[in-house]
């Protein structure tokens, strides 16, 4: 468990992957302006895993967009593993979500029509990299969430908990900075949310970064920090109590 | 370089599985293609069907002839300055000849005179009707461009001495003499017999309005003799050097006006025609009718491609949500629009390929049905044929491949 060491190493002053300050957005509904952000500031270092909670109409979405890169703030500073992201156009952007961001839907929305193996090269695809080299990091990450028997299984040959491990493998080969995952058991029965939930857990604890953006506190528990959204605003910024930290570090 | 290679791949692979899954909307779809295709394609081999007959048409005159006559090959809007123009007269050949043969270094080579009537030719119990009857002489061999299918013209013994000699064309030889050679027979016009010396072979219509190959050619003397006692002709002269064309027009503009005693204040009272000629005054007709007739075909694949647009905006509209997710991990713009203008095109290429198979299929069956109707299948138009397809893809996928590329990826992944 090299990685995780050495995430250990860093993981209290380390570097930040993520940091943004004093964060707007605002749209324009009909005659109404919204103010979805007021000023939101955040910092999230490697190997974190951090959730995000609030109510509908906190402000969530729009910050898990945010963070997803699919979408700029109205103003504040956004920096990306040191890059300005409030300044980027669109091709920059995806060129971000592709590289840096694994997404996780609450939907899976898998490519109906392919087989997991090719819906998780379908990142690949657009990186750039060469049909060998993106048929075998595709398998290695089938293999990684324990679908390696499912490599060539379309998504309704899937069960649902499947579905969502096709889509983690996905977020994850690219081996992206951090997986973003938008309510990845809204979609679940609560024994296979609790195995995907199980993943999580272990790909955290191979040294992955993970941002979990949920209203339930059940699996809001996952995390070791939960950051609580109100009104456009963080209400609260909560670190897991260090006794449960020291475990979970002694733990594997 | 190399991303842009596989996001095409793969887009084709995304487009092949959509044509797949949506069979019936697919082949509705490229239905419109197909007609579209057809319909031009079609247009195109009788515009180059009609435009081969018309240069064959045209190349019997031959482009180093010139043709003496009292109008011109284009229209005129004061042909009462024309109608009271002397005739021109077979007797005029040999002045012109003389003329000719005065003159060093000529541009023309020699010049013939002929003289025409319809008559009715007979042989045995047969009989065609309305053949044109052709008086003139032994050099006009030289100012023809027809072959021989069997025998020769007759030779310039029989030309002076008004022998009952004659050359049949194609048809007439067809019509009397189905199975035996028409060579040494005697066939009677006016009640008078000419024995046949020469097979003209087949040379077709004239511009599909005539038979150039019924036709009887005889020695003037004889002709003058029992058809006509005017001497209304026309005079062909041949042109040494087919590039020096106006020089040698020049050269016989000099020579008729001396023919006919004009003095230098008096307008030309004859015209000098050639086929440049008649053929720029017909070429704009041509045009025009390949003009329209692309045009109203093209109609057609129009209608089919705003079928395929429409299709395509459907396609754009059913998948915002994959677009959204083809967004959040990694697709940029160009990805997308890529992806919808190869599925558009890709259902354009489609349609093309049945269309022009189906094309094809119908030049054949008319050039076995009917083969006097002017088709000309050739490999330029499979080529025209497919560019078409495609740019029919592009042009129609654009707005909806547009539209998806577009998309806020948020609102795409929100959108259910």
């Amino acid at each position: 468990m090299e990685s995780f060491d050495e995430a250990l190493n860093i993981r209290p002053h380390g570097r930040s992957v993520i940091e943004i300050q004093d964060i707007t957005k605002r749209y324009v509904m009909g005659e109404e302006i919204v103010h979805a952000l007021r000023g939101v500031s955040l910092r999230i270092h490697r190997n974190e895993y951090i959730a995000v909670m609030g109510p509908s109409g906190s402000g969530k979405s729009t910050l898990m967009n945010m963070l997803g890169c699919l979408d700029t703030p109205t103003s504040g500073h956004y920096q990306f593993n040191g890059k300005n992201v409030a300044e980027m156009d669109d091709n920059e952007l995806a060129e971000i979500r592709n590289r840096e961001i694994g997404f996780v839907f609450q939907t899976f929305n898998l490519l109906p029509r392919s087989t997991s193996l090719r819906n998780v090269e379908l990142p690949l695809i657009y990186a750039g990299i060469n049909p060998e080299t993106r048929e075998e990091m595709a398998a290695r990450a089938l293999q990684k969430v324990g679908l390696a028997d499912r490599m060539n299984h379309k998504p309704n040959e899937l069960s649902g908990g499947q579905r969502q491990r096709v889509a983690i493998a996905r977020a994850l080969v690219n081996n992206p900075s951090f997986i973003l995952a938008d309510e990845p058991t809204g979609n679940l029965d609560s024994k296979t949310g609790g195995e995907i939930m199980g993943l999580m857990e272990t790909l955290y604890q191979q040294g992955h970064t993970i941002i979990l953006v949920t209203h339930e506190a059940d699996i809001a528990r996952h995390a070791r920090r939960t950051v609580h959204l109100r009104d456009g605003l963080i209400e609260s910024d909560d670190y897991l109590p260090l006794m449960e930290t020291e475990f979970v570090i002694g733990s594997p | 370089m190399r991303r842009f290679i596989y996001e095409i791949s793969e887009s084709w692979k995304i487009a092949v599985a959509q044509m797949g899954s949506n069979k019936m909307r697919s082949t509705l779809t490229a239905l419109g293609v197909i007609i579209g295709i057809v319909a031009v394609t079609l247009m195109g081999t009788a515009i180059s069907g009609i435009s081969i007959g018309f240069d064959k048409s045209m190349a019997i005159f031959g482009d180093d002839v010139l043709y003496v006559g009292q109008w011109p090959w284009k229209r005129v809007d004061d042909w009462w300055n024309y109608r009271d123009r002397k005739k021109i007269k077979t007797e005029y050949a040999e002045p012109i000849n003389r003329m000719i043969a005065a003159t060093p270094r000529s541009n023309l080579t020699v010049a013939v005179p002929t003289s025409s009537v319809y008559r009715s030719v007979k042989y045995g119990d047969g009989e065609v009707n309305n053949v044109l009857v052709r008086g003139t002489v032994s050099d006009y061999v030289i100012t023809s461009t027809f072959d021989f299918k069997e025998g020769r013209f007759f030779n310039e013994l029989e030309s002076r001495g008004g022998a009952n000699v004659c050359v049949v064309g194609y048809d007439v030889a067809n019509a009397l003499f189905p199975s035996a050679s028409p060579l040494d027979k005697s066939v009677l016009i006016n009640g008078q017999p000419f024995k046949v010396v020469g097979v003209i072979s087949r040379q077709g219509t004239f511009l599909g309005l005539f038979s150039l190959d019924s036709i009887v050619v005889m020695p003037l003397p004889a002709f003058q003799k029992y058809f006509t006692a005017k001497s209304e002709a026309d005079i062909l002269v041949k042109v040494t050097d087919k590039t020096k064309l106006a020089e040698a027009k020049d050269e016989l503009v000099g020579i008729m006006r001396r023919v006919r005693g004009l003095s230098p204040e008096k307008k030309d009272d004859f015209s000098i025609n050639e086929q440049q000629a008649l053929k720029s005054t017909l070429d704009p007709i041509k045009n025009s009718i390949a003009i329209a007739g692309l045009f109203i075909t093209g109609l057609s694949l129009f209608v089919g491609a705003i079928g395929i647009m429409n299709i395509t905006f459907v396609s754009v509209k059913e998948r915002t949500k994959e677009i959204g997710t083809r967004k959040a991990l990694g697709a940029r713009r160009r990805t997308i629009l890529l992806q919808f203008l190869i599925e558009s095109t890709a259902l354009c290429l489609l349609g093309g390929f049945i269309g022009l198979a189906l094309a094809f299929l119908m030049c054949f069956l008319i050039g076995v049905g009917f083969p006097s109707f002017p088709v000309h299948f050739s490999t330029d138009l499979v080529v025209v044929s497919m560019v078409v397809s495609v740019l029919t893809g592009l042009i129609a996928g654009f707005a909806p491949a547009w539209t998806a590329s577009r998309l806020d990826p948020v609102a795409a992944l929100r959108y259910e």
